[in-house]
C-alpha cells in the first residue's frame, strides 16, 4: 500500500529529494551555481518524465490525486520551471548575482505547484499553496540590493499571507459545517443542500484562490509586484502558477461543490467580468510593458474564470487549454523583455521600443506575435484559448453566461488598443538609438516561444485539446 | 453560562476582523502587518480547534498544526524580506513602500 502511495507521488518526491539535495551541494561547492542549475533541471525533467508517465490514482488516502488533470498541470509547471532556470540564471549572471538559490527556490515552487496540481484534500491544498507562495515571494525579492524588487516582494508576501488567510478561513468553515477535508467527502457531506455555514466557508475560499490567479477584485498587487521583479522571475510566476491555481480552483469547485453549481456560478462570473474589465480598461493608461502585461494577465484570468464558471467539464477543458497555451506565451512575452536593453538599461516602457523592428527584426517579431495573440486574433494561440472558453460559456446554456461571455468579448475588443499600440510602435515610430546584443538564451526561449504561440501551436492543438478533454473529465463534472 | 462552539467561532471571527482591519487600516509600521497576519492564521487555529472538539474529530488539531508550522515559516520569509527592505530604504513605515503606482 505505502508503496503504492510513494508511486503515485514520485514526480514530487522527486522534486522535493532534489531540492534538498541540491540545497546541501550547493552549500558544499566553491562555485555552485552551474552544477546546482543543471541538476534543478535535470531534477525537472526527471519530473515531468514521471509525471507523464506514471500511475494514476488516490496517494495517502486520497490526501493527493495523481489523475489526468494532474498530469496535464504537472507537464507544464514542470517544463516552464525548467525554462525558467537557464532564462533567471543568466540575468541575475548579467548582473553580478550568482545564486544557487535560484534553481532551488524554482524547484521548491514548482514542488508546490505540482502538490497544488494533485491536491486531494484541504490539508494538501494549503500546504501546495504556501510552498508555492513562500518560494515565490523569496523569487521575486532575491535581488536584494534592488529598492523596487524588495518592495516588490514585500507587497506580494503580505497580500500573499492575506489571501492564504482567507483561504484558510474558508476551509476552516468548510471543514466544520461539513466535518471532513477530503473533496470528495465534503461533497458527499453536503450532499446538495450546502448550508450557510459552507457556503460562507467556499466564498472566502473562492477569494482566497482569486488573489492567487490574481483575478479582480483581488488584483491589486499583480501591476506592482510584476513592475518590481526580476523579469526573468516575472515570467515564471505569470504562468506556471496561475495554471497550478486555476486547476485547484477547479478541482475545489467540481469536486467538493459539484451540485452548489448556481451559487458558485454567479460568484465567478462576476470575478471574471471585473477582471476583464479592470484588465481591458487600466491597461489602456500604463506606459510601462510590465504593468500593461500584469493587467493584461488580469484580463486574461478573467477569461479562464468564464470557462471555469460555465460548471461543466467543456467549461474546465477550455480553462485548461487557455491557460496552458496563456503560460507559453506570456513566459515568451517576458523572455523577449529581458533580452531587450540600450546602453546597459532593460527596455521596459512604451517609448523603449520604439522602431525595435528595424535593430531586432526577431525579438520584434516575437513581441509582435505575442502581442496579436494576447488580442486573441486567429490564428495565434490566444485566439484558440479564447475561443474554447466562449464555446464553452456558450453550450452551458444559462442567459447570465451569454451575457457575461457577450461583456468578455467587448472587453478583449477594448483591449485591443494596447496591444496594436505596441504592435505600431515596434513597427512605425523611430528608434530613439541602438540597443544591445541579446543574450543568447533569452533569444532562444522567447523565439521558440513566438513560435509555439504560432504556427506549432495549430499542430500541435488537437494533442491538446485531447489531454485537456481527459483532464476535465477526471475532474467528473458533467 | 455554558460556553459553546458559538462562542469560539465568534472569538475566532473577531480575531479575523481585527486581522484583516490590521492590514489595510494600519498606515504606520509594516511589523504591525506580520502581526496582523499571525493574528489572522491563529483565529483559523481557533476555528479549527474548535470544530475539532465539537465534532470529534482529530483532523481539525492536526490542520492546526500544520498552520501553526507553515506560520512560523511564513513569518521568517516575510521577516527576511522586511530586512532587504530595511536595507535599500532605511525605514519601514507603510507610505514609503511606494515607489511604484499606477
Amino acid at each position: 500500500m505505502f508503496t503504492t502511495d510513494l508511486a503515485l507521488a514520485a514526480p514530487q518526491l522527486i522534486l522535493a529529494g532534489a531540492a534538498l539535495a541540491l540545497l546541501v551541494v550547493g552549500a558544499f561547492l566553491p562555485r555552485p551555481d552551474r552544477v546546482v542549475g543543471f541538476g534543478a533541471m535535470a531534477a525537472l525533467a526527471v519530473a515531468t518524465f514521471a509525471a507523464a508517465t506514471g500511475p494514476t490514482g488516490l496517494a495517502f488516502q486520497g490526501a493527493l490525486v495523481a489523475d489526468a488533470a494532474s498530469v496535464f498541470a504537472q507537464v507544464v509547471i514542470y517544463l516552464s520551471s525548467l525554462v525558467a532556470i537557464p532564462l533567471g540564471q543568466g540575468w541575475f549572471a548579467r548582473r553580478g548575482i550568482r545564486l544557487f538559490e535560484f534553481p532551488v527556490l524554482i524547484l521548491l515552487a514548482a514542488l508546490g505547484m505540482g502538490m497544488m496540481a494533485g491536491a486531494g484534500d484541504l490539508l494538501s491544498l494549503y500546504i501546495g499553496v504556501e510552498l508555492q507562495s513562500l518560494a515565490l515571494y523569496v523569487l521575486a525579492a532575491l535581488q536584494r540590493d534592488d529598492a523596487k524588487a524588495s518592495e516588490a516582494g514585500l507587497k506580494y508576501f503580505v497580500l500573499g499571507a492575506l489571501s492564504s488567510g482567507l483561504l484558510l478561513y474558508g476551509a476552516s468553515l468548510v471543514y466544520g459545517f461539513s466535518g471532513a477535508i477530503r473533496f470528495d467527502a465534503i461533497a458527499a457531506a453536503v450532499q446538495g443542500q450546502a448550508g450557510t455555514g459552507v457556503l460562507f466557508g467556499l466564498v472566502f475560499m473562492i477569494c482566497g484562490l482569486a488573489f492567487k490567479v490574481s483575478a479582480a477584485p483581488f488584483h491589486m498587487w499583480t501591476p506592482d509586484v510584476y513592475e518590481g521583479a526580476p523579469t526573468p522571475v516575472v515570467a515564471y510566476f505569470a504562468g506556471a502558477p496561475k495554471l497550478a491555481a486555476m486547476l485547484l480552483f477547479a478541482r475545489v469547485l467540481a469536486e467538493a461543490f459539484p451540485e452548489a453549481i448556481p451559487q458558485w456560478r454567479q460568484v465567478l462570473v462576476l470575478i471574471a467580468l471585473a477582471s476583464v474589465a479592470v484588465g481591458a480598461l487600466a491597461g489602456l493608461a500604463q506606459t510601462n510593458l510590465k504593468r500593461l502585461w500584469a493587467y493584461s494577465s488580469i484580463a486574461n484570468v478573467g477569461y479562464a474564470i468564464l470557462g471555469l464558471a460555465a460548471g461543466t467539464a467543456e467549461g474546465i477543458q477550455a480553462m485548461l487549454v487557455f491557460m496552458a497555451l496563456y503560460s507559453v506565451s506570456v513566459m515568451g512575452f517576458f523572455a523577449c523583455l529581458s533580452a531587450l536593453s540600450r546602453n546597459g538599461q532593460p527596455l521596459e516602457t512604451l517609448g523603449d521600443m520604439a522602431g525595435l523592428f528595424r535593430q531586432r527584426p526577431w525579438l520584434s517579431l516575437s513581441l509582435t506575435i505575442f502581442a496579436l495573440s494576447g488580442l486573441g486574433l486567429p490564428p495565434f494561440a490566444g485566439f484558440w484559448g479564447k475561443f474554447y472558453v466562449f464555446k464553452a460559456a456558450v453550450n452551458a446554456g444559462d442567459p447570465i453566461l451569454l451575457w457575461a461571455a457577450v461583456a468578455a468579448l467587448v472587453g478583449s475588443v477594448i483591449a485591443a488598443f494596447y496591444y496594436l499600440r505596441l504592435v505600431k510602435v515596434m513597427w512605425l515610430d523611430p528608434a530613439p538609438g541602438p540597443t544591445d546584443e541579446p543574450p543568447v538564451e533569452a533569444g532562444i526561449i522567447a523565439i521558440s516561444a513566438a513560435a509555439f504561440t504560432f504556427p506549432v501551436v495549430l499542430a500541435l492543438m488537437p494533442a491538446i485539446d485531447g489531454y485537456a478533454r481527459a483532464a476535465a473529465a477526471a475532474l467528473g463534472l458533467g | 453560562m455554558i460556553i459553546g462552539l458559538a462562542h469560539y467561532l465568534a472569538v475566532a471571527a473577531i480575531l479575523f476582523t481585527i486581522g484583516v482591519f490590521g492590514i489595510f487600516v494600519n498606515r504606520k509600521n509594516i511589523i504591525v502587518i506580520l502581526m496582523s497576519v499571525e493574528l489572522i492564521l491563529l483565529a483559523v487555529n481557533i476555528n479549527f480547534v474548535a470544530f475539532s472538539s465539537y465534532l470529534h474529530n482529530v483532523i481539525g488539531q492536526i490542520f492546526a498544526m500544520f498552520i501553526l508550522t507553515v506560520a512560523a515559516a511564513e513569518a521568517a520569509v516575510g521577516l527576511a524580506i522586511l530586512v532587504t527592505f530595511f536595507r535599500n530604504r532605511g525605514d519601514i513605515a507603510v507610505d514609503d513602500a511606494s515607489v511604484m503606482k499606477g
